[in-house]
């Protein structure tokens, strides 16, 4: 019996047979020819049995179940939480590759930053022509409230977590920026605990970038925030509550930085400082980092209906009696039509060339090429220019002609609110599926944090997301996606 | 701390209290029934009566059978007090908190919140009395892993106070159960049988051992002194009040000045009361008249912990009043609280011959 089981246990997990395909594989160059950053890893998981691969994959899974580490799914009355499933192939990044990436991310959120300080206050963009002042009024994010803030150091964006996607020559693209308050950032540090009970030998073998960094980093940038007459700042993390999506990596961020948790009914403006309700009394808040929308912060300043954000807040941030990170109205710079701007603003403010290209993109409010993207709904991809995640958007070699009808229509009455990109043929790598590997989409999400004290902070590698369903694109969470650790490698 | 971590911390003890006890209630039923003489009749009614779910219970069944009791204390996840509501809350109120608990602690919440739902979906309850331990081994666990994880700092004694005042009034209960069985005649009072479900109640509260060392003879007289005035058991409700107090004062602080708050007045009335209370004097007015009496007072505690700590402080009250008025609370800000941290406190019903003392919390 022992033996028998010896026997089925010695059966490995070999790549003979993954076809990277037509595609930028992130490990291999070509069917069994592994990246030179990979090879160790690819002959480590060849020499493990099938059942200890699979057994390492499903303890990672039990390990984050029992952690909780979940997220909510809107619209299931009970059993809201799920698991993001975790796929143990980790994806690799060679430095050089992160060295480039970092400094663009650095510049570009530089350079964001630049815009919002600008155009909440003098609009040099615009007296210079750059920009259209009807295209930065008109986006859903600007908050005319704001015109005029003066954020403590400067600073608009203090935590940014940016999509980036490689076509299928391997060229990286700037997707998204994600200026409001970007998730992600707890699976990053919770994936990689994971993986390193599971593979502790490949930790020793290869010079892997830590990630650990990321909370002392925003506590760091947090504190500095602070009015200069607290003395012992107090820090806290308002979140929308336990039924939020993001509640786990809420009260994870929360635990982990040692400061306290609040919701918006705990919070209360009193005698002109913002104060929390304890069981002896009230106690003044200095720095808030807020994960919800910009739209929610205020009831008395924006959505009137708002549950989740604490009434008077705004006129508390703008005396300088409380910072908040991210600055109200960075939402602006995620209006997709904004996002187009990013080179001409990289120019504007920096005087240099944008590092990590920009996807190339159509503005429908431009009548030729309106009138292009109207004729080539079948092969570009169509956004509204006001969602994110997924949301309100048209695939066009994945759609019907019907869809693709009804996008020409809402793109004709609402040019503002659509642009169009061509379709990224996203860069895929081995996922284990059904104890086989299969090459699926991934996209990445570093995360960078802006403090005044330093440049800024970006996290070696960040959110690889991937797309489970064959051949599918969308990588989000509440879509069928899952998640990677990246490891960023010296090779 | 933040009012609301005190209140999710407090109520995060007592479900998980809560709930090893509703197992317990369950055990000493099981207990009897396999000591009780054949041709004995199954009595399952007053275990409903002593939970304080009758009205419930009979919203829905006409006649309180084996199958449906136990299905309605363990597994209904329409009964606000059954096991797996009870885990369900405790899961969810730590959830709302995890950031302030230890990891350890959230995780063996978490870990009896998927073994009940397992239990729930297997659904032999009644051939699986070994889940009633389980559900007691569990609730130890947390306790354990609690004191020996988090800090004893205010969090910790706001979890006391909760798994204290819980854990007295369900000693009472469980004391309760005994005037709600029927004898088979009233010959038998003292008999073997009698003897016999004494033991099982003692059992229940695993207080058999501990009894037999100090009181040895079983008689209800015995039964009544250890369980409600013991010094040194854990589970009497002396006891039981005593770390309450203790943890009530960690919380409010000492100061020789400040007078004590309303919540530290009920609850130092209640326990100076059993300090003094002799035996022949609770037997007078009546046993069960005692306890009741005692849970009520018990709710009017909880009451004031809320008033004092939890419910929120006005803007117009902190500015007119000062400091000294943050525990004060304006009817519409206690009132508001209430509603979204639904915590409701349901008094006697009129009529009625026990207390509902269910406190709950969706």
């Amino acid at each position: 019996m022992e033996r028998y089981h010896d026997v089925i246990n010695s059966v490995t997990m070999s790549f003979q047979d993954y076809d990277p395909g037509d595609f930028y594989d992130e490990l291999f160059t070509a069917r069994g020819v592994p990246r030179s950053t990979a090879a160790l890893l690819i002959e480590k998981i060849e020499s493990l049995s099938i059942d200890h691969l699979l057994r390492q994959q499903q303890a990672a899974q039990n390990t984050l179940f029992k952690l909780g580490v979940t997220f909510n799914v809107y619209g299931d009355n009970r059993g809201t939480e799920r698991v993001f499933p975790f796929d143990v192939v980790p994806r690799i990044i060679s430095s050089s590759d992160w060295q480039t990436l970092e400094t663009g991310l650095k510049q570009r959120i530089t350079a964001l930053n630049c815009f919002l300080d600008d155009i909440y206050n003098e609009q040099k963009i615009v007296k210079d022509g750059i920009i259209p002042l009807a295209t930065i009024e008109s986006a859903s994010g600007f908050l005319p409230p704001c015109k005029g803030l003066k954020p403590p150091k400067g600073i608009w964006c203090h935590i940014t977590g940016t999509d980036l996607v490689r076509d299928r020559e391997g060229t990286w693209y700037v997707l998204e920026d994600n200026l409001r308050c970007p998730s992600g950032v707890s699976y990053v540090l919770e994936n990689r605990t994971v993986m390193k009970s599971s593979f502790p030998t490949l930790f020793n073998e290869l010079d892997i970038k830590a990630v650990d960094d990321y909370p002392g980093q925003l506590l760091d940038a947090l504190i500095e925030l602070a009015p200069a007459s607290a003395n012992e700042p107090m820090v806290v993390l308002l979140s929308p509550g336990a039924f939020n999506s993001a509640y786990f990596e809420h009260s994870f961020l929360a635990q982990q930085m040692g400061i306290t948790l609040v919701e918006g009914r705990d919070l209360v403006v009193d005698d002109g400082y913002v104060k929390m309700r304890t069981t002896k009394g009230l106690q003044t808040v200095d720095v808030i980092y807020r994960r919800i929308d910009d739209d929610f912060l205020d009831p008395t300043e924006f959505r009137a209906d708002s549950m989740l954000g604490v009434p008077g807040l705004m006129e508390v941030f703008r005396q300088g009696k409380v910072a908040i990170a991210n600055a109200p109205g960075t939402g602006v710079a995620d209006d997709k039509l904004i996002y187009a701007y990013v080179p001409q603003m990289i120019r504007y403010y920096l005087n240099e060339e944008q590092i990590i290209p920009n996807v190339p993109t159509y503005f429908c409010e431009d009548e030729q090429q309106q009138s292009h993207v109207l004729s080539n709904l079948g092969s570009l991809v169509v956004k509204a220019t006001d969602a994110s995640g997924g949301y309100g958007m048209l695939i066009g070699t994945q759609s019907s002609k019907q869809e693709q009808n009804q996008f020409a229509e809402k793109i004709k009455s609402n040019p503002r609110g659509y642009i169009a990109q061509p379709t990224l043929c996203l860069s895929r790598m081995p996922t284990l599926i059904d104890e086989s590997f299969q090459g699926r989409h991934v996209d990445l999400r570093p995360f960078i944090v802006n403090g005044q004290s330093h440049s800024p902070y970006v996290n070696p590698g960040g959110l690889t997301r991937v797309a489970l369903r064959e051949g599918s694109l969308v990588v989000n969470s509440s879509q069928g996606g899952g998640s990677k650790d990246t490891w960023v490698i010296n090779a | 701390m933040l009012s609301r971590v005190a209140d999710s911390i407090y109520w995060l003890n007592r479900y998980i209290e809560r709930a090893e006890n509703v197992a317990r209630f369950v055990e000493v039923n099981l207990n009897l029934l396999m000591d009780n003489p054949v041709g004995v009749a199954q009595q399952w009614e007053p275990l409903i009566a002593v939970t304080g779910d009758r009205d419930v219970f009979f919203q829905r069944y006409d006649r309180a059978t084996a199958e449906r009791v136990l299905d309605f204390l363990t597994f209904d996840q329409k009964s606000p007090n059954s096991i797996l509501s009870c885990v369900r809350a405790a899961r969810e109120n730590a959830r709302s908190v995890r950031e302030t608990i230890s990891s350890e602690m959230w995780e063996q919440v978490n870990a009896f919140y998927l073994q009940v739902e397992e239990a729930a979906q297997a659904k032999d309850s009644r051939d699986s009395y070994a889940f009633y331990s389980e559900v007691k081994m569990a609730s130890h666990r947390f306790a354990g892993v609690m004191d020996a994880t988090l800090s004893w700092n205010e969090s910790w004694q706001f979890g006391q106070l909760g798994r204290m005042l819980e854990r007295a009034d369900k000693t009472a209960r469980i004391l309760d159960v005994k005037y709600f069985l029927l004898l088979p005649s009233a010959q038998e009072v003292g008999t073997p049988i009698d003897n016999l479900q004494w033991i099982a109640l003692l059992k229940s509260a695993s207080a058999y051992e501990m009894y037999r060392k100090t009181e040895q003879i079983i008689s209800p007289a015995g039964v009544a002194k250890f369980l409600i005035l013991d010094a040194q058991f854990p589970r009497s409700i002396k006891f039981c009040l005593k770390w309450a107090e203790d943890a009530l004062r960690q919380i409010a602080g000492v100061s020789a000045s400040s007078s004590p708050l309303s919540s530290q007045r009920a609850l130092g009335r209640l326990r100076a009361e059993l300090e003094y209370i002799t035996l022949d004097e609770i037997f007078q007015g009546g046993l069960h008249q005692f306890l009741d009496d005692f849970q009520l007072r018990l709710n009017t505690v909880g009451d004031c912990i809320y008033a004092d700590f939890i419910a929120l402080p006005t803007e117009a009250t902190e500015k007119t009043a000062g400091k000294a008025s943050n525990r004060v609370a304006s009817k519409a800000a206690t009132n508001k609280a209430a509603s979204k941290t639904t915590n409701k406190t349901t008094k006697e019903v009129a009529g009625s011959p026990i207390a509902l003392g269910a406190q709950r919390q969706s």
